[in-house]
């Protein structure tokens, strides 16, 4: 869909205000917009809000061979998405300019900086190494996305725990949440991104543009800078001159800037690992408030609940009584279990050798789907430690024929966070690993 | 409870959601006959089936989320009354006689294309402002600001819009000035502040004077003197979408004492 062209008022208006010094959110010059910064269930999964701007940042890693040149390093990779949910604007699966523009500086910013040691990733030399990959996903343009990006960039690493592994000789464990406790990243330092947008050549300076003021802004200038004060990107865009005082008043503001997003990041981890310990509740769930219309406000109805009982038993007396309850569901492989005896279902189906292989792994279930999910539905914090090993319940269910199955990419990308447990073998070599891998795919 | 169908009447002010059937009022045969012979042969007018409904069998069934409606009935083409859905969306959808804000985007031959915020962009003839003719054109540049209403809006023909009334009047129609802002909220807000006798509006009335224009395409604009005094109306009618009628109050006795 084509963008919404900005009328001639608005632009003037915006300009105007911009040299009254005035901003549509009531902000001065240089304030920065509220930061909000809010952790999925899952380690190294973030919501970055700036105003309405918000990122999704989600940290995965996976084993695999190093770069032939660089043999003792780790491979960090940094993706951003710019989805038409966040702007109709934007089109899904092309490159734009401005996409290109945004990863690179990403990328600049979070890699070049090395800000992760890469070399703590190295698992064998030469042979296997992790690989880090951060997806950004925009969920809602409202301008200043590189910001935001680059702030759950970093708040997503600082948040991701590595499965711990281990080296003996030729063989390399991989274990699993439960039985060590995963490693955090190894962090140098934390480089934020703050932006400026010049108008009128230069004359007037916002910090941190809104959609609307990026749209008549004549440039923009973008630095990266870490608590240090030490300038890890700077990039000037727009085709204005800048004076030399200009950037350096600039990257003035940026160290304060980036001084208190920093001590925002370190509080948010600090209050996550609390909780996390406490054994509270987090995830999205339950830190990111929901905003009601009040446009339509409908008054709360009065439900008579007196004959409930009887309603009740009168459906149920009415109803066909429920077929068999199955309790323990058949776990074909991963993600394609059956309950009950219907239709085998063909999914995912195994040779006879590797049936076996998967019925060991009977009862076990899987816990990559989202965790959020879980967290709405059940309201027990406790759920990570021990849904693992619970079988899944159906008790009420009337379908003879129940199969449950997950998204099969998830767990592809997610695979080594969280890891398949073996409830008989606690350790298991990394080629037998590898082998499973790729029979289940 | 879907299947079967609930009373229409009964669920006037609650929560409807796509599949409910309801069921027509009163005599539901009768009813469905009127409905099949149109306005002609109806003894006490026809009912009409607004947004958000769809007609199924003898009853309606409901396409979009929202609280349905009912408005008694009157006199005109609603004369067996009116059921509709008031859905929270911001997506436009063109409808026939709808007063909206575009923008002009291209000027191509005789007409102007009009962004309305629609999956297309909407046309306009030069001639279709008052006292045009052909050699007498409208100042329109690209980029200007247009409030006019719909005259053919299908869903798949290109819409069309008009700055005049059918007696040739602007009525208020026609290019917005130079100043003011503009800005979008949600429709179901626009469809509150547009009902007669809206308390925002008056409420806001009381601060200091301003110039509102409200298209049915969620988009508002507002002119005071003063760039802060647009700015302040704009923050206070994007919040009115979050705050209850008591938060707004205070917001406002807020304002009005400083």
């Amino acid at each position: 869909m084509k963008e919404t062209p900005l009328s001639n008022c608005e632009r003037r208006f915006l300009l105007r205000a911009v040299q009254e010094r005035k901003r549509l959110d009531g902000r001065q010059c240089y304030d920065y917009r509220n930061v909000r910064i809010s952790f999925g269930a899952d380690y190294g999964c973030c919501i970055v809000e700036l105003g309405k701007t918000r990122v999704l940042g989600q940290v995965s890693c996976e084993l695999v061979p190093p770069k032939p040149n660089r043999a003792t390093e780790g491979i960090l990779f940094f993706n951003l998405e710019l989805s038409p949910m966040a702007a109709p604007a934007f089109e899904p699966g092309r490159q734009s300019e401005l996409l290109v523009k945004l990863n690179r500086l990403i990328e600049r910013c979070l890699r070049n900086s090395k800000c992760i040691d890469t070399e703590s990733l190295c698992v064998v030399a030469g042979e296997k190494v992790w690989q880090i990959r951060v997806d950004l996903h925009l969920l809602n343009h409202d301008g200043n996305i590189i910001d935001a990006a680059s702030i759950a960039g970093i708040v997503a690493l600082c948040h991701f725990r590595r499965p711990d592994v281990s080296v003996q000789g030729e063989e390399v464990t991989v274990y699993t949440p439960e039985e060590r406790d995963p490693v955090p990243l190894s962090i140098h330092h934390m480089p934020v991104c703050v932006s400026f947008a010049f108008f009128q050549q230069g004359t007037y300076l916002l910090v941190d543009p809104s959609e609307r003021e990026e749209r008549v802004m004549d440039g923009l200038l973008v630095i990266a800078m870490n608590k240090h004060r030490e300038i890890c990107t700077i990039q000037s865009s727009g085709g204005i001159m800048l004076l030399k005082d200009q950037v350096l008043r600039c990257s003035k503001i940026t160290a304060v800037k980036v001084a208190e997003i920093t001590e925002l990041i370190q509080k948010a981890l600090e209050n996550d690992q609390k909780v996390r310990k406490e054994g509270g509740k987090f995830g999205f769930a339950e830190s990111i408030p929901n905003q009601k219309i009040t446009a339509f406000k409908m008054e709360r109805a009065a439900v008579d609940t007196k004959d409930v009982e009887e309603q009740a038993e009168e459906i149920i007396t009415k109803a066909d009584p429920p077929s068999e309850v199955f309790t323990k569901p058949i776990l074909h492989t991963r993600g394609t279990a059956q309950i009950g005896e219907g239709i085998e279902n063909a999914w995912g189906d195994l040779e006879e050798s590797e049936r076996e292989e998967a019925a060991e792994e009977e009862g076990e279930t899987d816990a990559t789907a989202f965790e959020c999910q879980k967290m709405e539905m059940e309201d027990t914090s406790i759920m990570n430690e021990t849904e693992k090993d619970e079988p899944i319940v159906l008790s009420d269910s009337e379908e003879e024929e129940v199969v449950i199955l997950e998204p099969q990419d998830t767990p592809k990308k997610t695979r080594t966070q969280t890891n398949l447990k073996q409830e008989n073998t606690s350790k298991k070599t990394f080629n037998k690993k590898r082998k499973k891998k790729r029979a289940t795919h | 409870m879907a299947a079967r169908g609930v009373p229409a009447e009964a669920c006037v002010g609650q929560v409807v959601l796509p599949g409910d059937v309801l069921l027509l009022p009163a005599h539901p045969d009768e009813d469905a006959e009127r409905l099949r012979l149109g306005a002609s042969a109806a003894p006490r007018g026809r009912l009409l089936c607004g947004p958000g409904l769809r007609r199924s069998g003898a009853g309606l069934l409901v396409t979009k989320c929202g609280l349905l409606r009912h408005r008694q009935a009157g006199g005109g083409a609603a004369a067996g009354g009116a059921f509709w859905v008031d859905s929270q969306q911001k997506r436009y959808v063109p409808v026939k006689g709808d007063h909206v804000i575009g923008i002009v985007t291209a000027k191509a031959g005789d007409v102007f294309k009009v962004d309305v915020g629609g999956s297309e962009q909407a046309s306009l003839s030069y001639l279709a402002f008052e006292g045009a003719t052909k050699r007498n054109r409208p100042n329109v540049q690209v980029g200007d600001l247009i409030y006019g209403q719909f005259l053919v809006a299908n869903k798949d023909m290109e819409p069309e819009m008009v700055c005049i009334d059918s007696s040739g009047r602007a009525s208020g129609m026609g290019v917005i000035g130079q100043d003011g802002f503009l800005f979008k909220v949600s429709l179901g807000l626009i469809r509150k502040l547009l009902a007669p006798k809206c308390e925002i509006i008056q409420e806001l009335s009381q601060l200091y004077p301003f110039e509102l224009v409200l298209g049915m395409n969620g988009r508002i604009w507002v002119k005071a003197k003063t760039v802060q005094q647009t700015l302040i109306i704009v923050n206070i009618l994007e919040a009115c979408e979050y705050m209850t009628a008591e938060q707004r109050k205070q917001a406002l006795a807020k304002l009005s004492g400083n």
